[in-house]
């Protein structure tokens, strides 16, 4: 294959990526690993550090629309930013010396639960009960914007939040992806925010988060410009019409095929780093 | 579409406080002019790119690692202003790069104008941790 028909395949593949990955709020970067390893035979340090920079494109991307439409808490994000970037810092540091069947294992693993999370219904939880000490202290209550008008929501949990928030961080370090499924798993599960605030904080932290570990990954030698500039440019383009498509959009069945196509790429990963062909 | 443009007048209906909604327009025009300006320098670069090492084999199959020029700071910016075209494009992938840190900057000034001391400290520890990384600590 030479450089010209490489760019062409992976700028259409980024470009799907980026349109689901947008669509269901669990980033592009969760299938441009396989996407890379598997169908293009990339080394994996390439595809993380290819897949970093996508993570990016898409949460900046995304995040410019939802932060003017209200939807995201920016002093939650601040404060759980926190616990990413030292957690991404930390993934970065534990990818150069694990060696990369590890790495595909972990990856296999986390792609599998992303796949089961993605696929369970949600249901929006009413935000009542006595606020939380805490939260008030650090003033992190807010509201959003609903068809009827603001909605005010209570921030909960805020240590276990945190928590959750390094693990995502760690993961994204060292597998080169966005970890939107935990971040929201921490928000709108651990912390009670409502859906659409979780997935679109998890957005906007994406790109801080990604923003730490590449910065290590360069200096490491594993961004590739011949492989960034279509994944990144198709990620990009994808991940903007996936944003204005957000409002009102039925995402269930979406989030379905999504969690059925990410479950066979992480099979495929955990055998690939089983059977030591990555 | 037209059932979601009356009910999406950006930050009208979020119900935030006004300062609060500033700083979402300032950062949201941020992280997008951000972008815009890095697709904007690896699309050209990346377009000179291949018309040179268009037909070129394709492999990467096997890590090597990028060379200095295209893995340091000053090495990328020297190698972008010779218009050593991949590097062009890494320095498109740097500026994305840099688009969240420089958010994050912004968000400390926005805090810092508002006197909320507490969120100055949150988002400069974050930059901190951002400019260490990024300038190869």
């Amino acid at each position: 294959m030479n450089l010209l028909e490489l760019t062409a395949l992976l700028f259409l593949g980024a470009f799907t990526a980026g349109l689901i990955g947008s669509l269901t709020g669990l980033g592009g970067g969760a299938v441009i690993v396989p996407l890379l390893t598997i169908v293009f035979g990339v080394d994996i340090r390439y595809a993380i550090g290819t897949s970093l920079v996508s993570v990016i494109a898409t949460s900046s991307g995304a995040a410019a629309a939802y932060v003017k439409e209200g939807y995201t808490n920016i002093r939650v994000g601040m404060l759980l930013e926190v616990a990413t970037t030292i957690g991404a810092l930390t993934g970065a540091f534990v990818a150069g010396i694990v060696a990369p069947q590890v790495i595909a294992i972990i990856f296999g693993v986390v792609l599998l639960h992303s796949a089961w999370q993605s696929s369970q219904p949600r249901e929006e939880h009413v935000t009542g009960g006595p606020p939380d000490r805490l939260a008030t202290w650090l003033k992190l209550d807010s509201t959003y914007p609903t068809p009827n008008g603001p909605q005010a929501y209570q921030v909960h949990r805020i240590p276990a939040g945190f928590g959750l928030m390094y693990v995502a961080g760690v993961l994204s370090g060292l597998l080169g992806i966005g970890s939107g499924v935990v971040k929201v798993l921490a928000m709108d599960r651990a912390m009670r925010l409502p859906f659409k605030v979780s997935t679109t904080t998890s957005n906007f932290m994406i790109g801080v988060t990604a923003a730490a570990s590449a910065g290590v990954y360069l200096h490491r030698g594993y961004i590739e410009p011949a492989l960034a500039l279509p994944v990144m440019l198709g990620v990009l383009s994808g991940a903007l019409l996936g944003a204005r498509a957000l409002p009102g959009l039925r995402t269930r069945s979406l989030r379905l095929v999504f969690a059925v196509v990410v479950a066979a790429l992480a099979i495929e990963m955990l055998y690939n780093g089983i059977t030591g062909k990555i | 579409m037209a059932t979601h443009t009356d009910t999406a007048p950006t930050a009208v209906g979020s119900g935030h406080a006004p300062a609060e909604e500033r700083m979402e327009q300032l950062v949201g025009n941020l992280l997008r002019i951000g972008v815009l300006i890095a697709a904007a320098v690896a699309f050209l670069g990346g377009i000179a790119f291949l018309a040179h090492y268009g037909l070129a084999r394709a492999d990467y199959a096997t890590f090597r690692g990028e060379p200095t020029a295209l893995s340091t700071l000053g090495g990328i910016v020297r190698g972008a202003l010779a218009l050593h075209w991949p590097a062009v494009v890494q320095l498109g992938i740097v500026l994305l790069i840099a688009t969240p840190v420089a958010r994050v900057l912004l968000t400390v000034v926005a805090f810092a104008v508002r006197k909320d001391w507490m969120y100055v400290l949150v988002s400069a520890v974050v930059f901190a941790l951002l400019v260490y990384s990024l300038l190869g600590g």
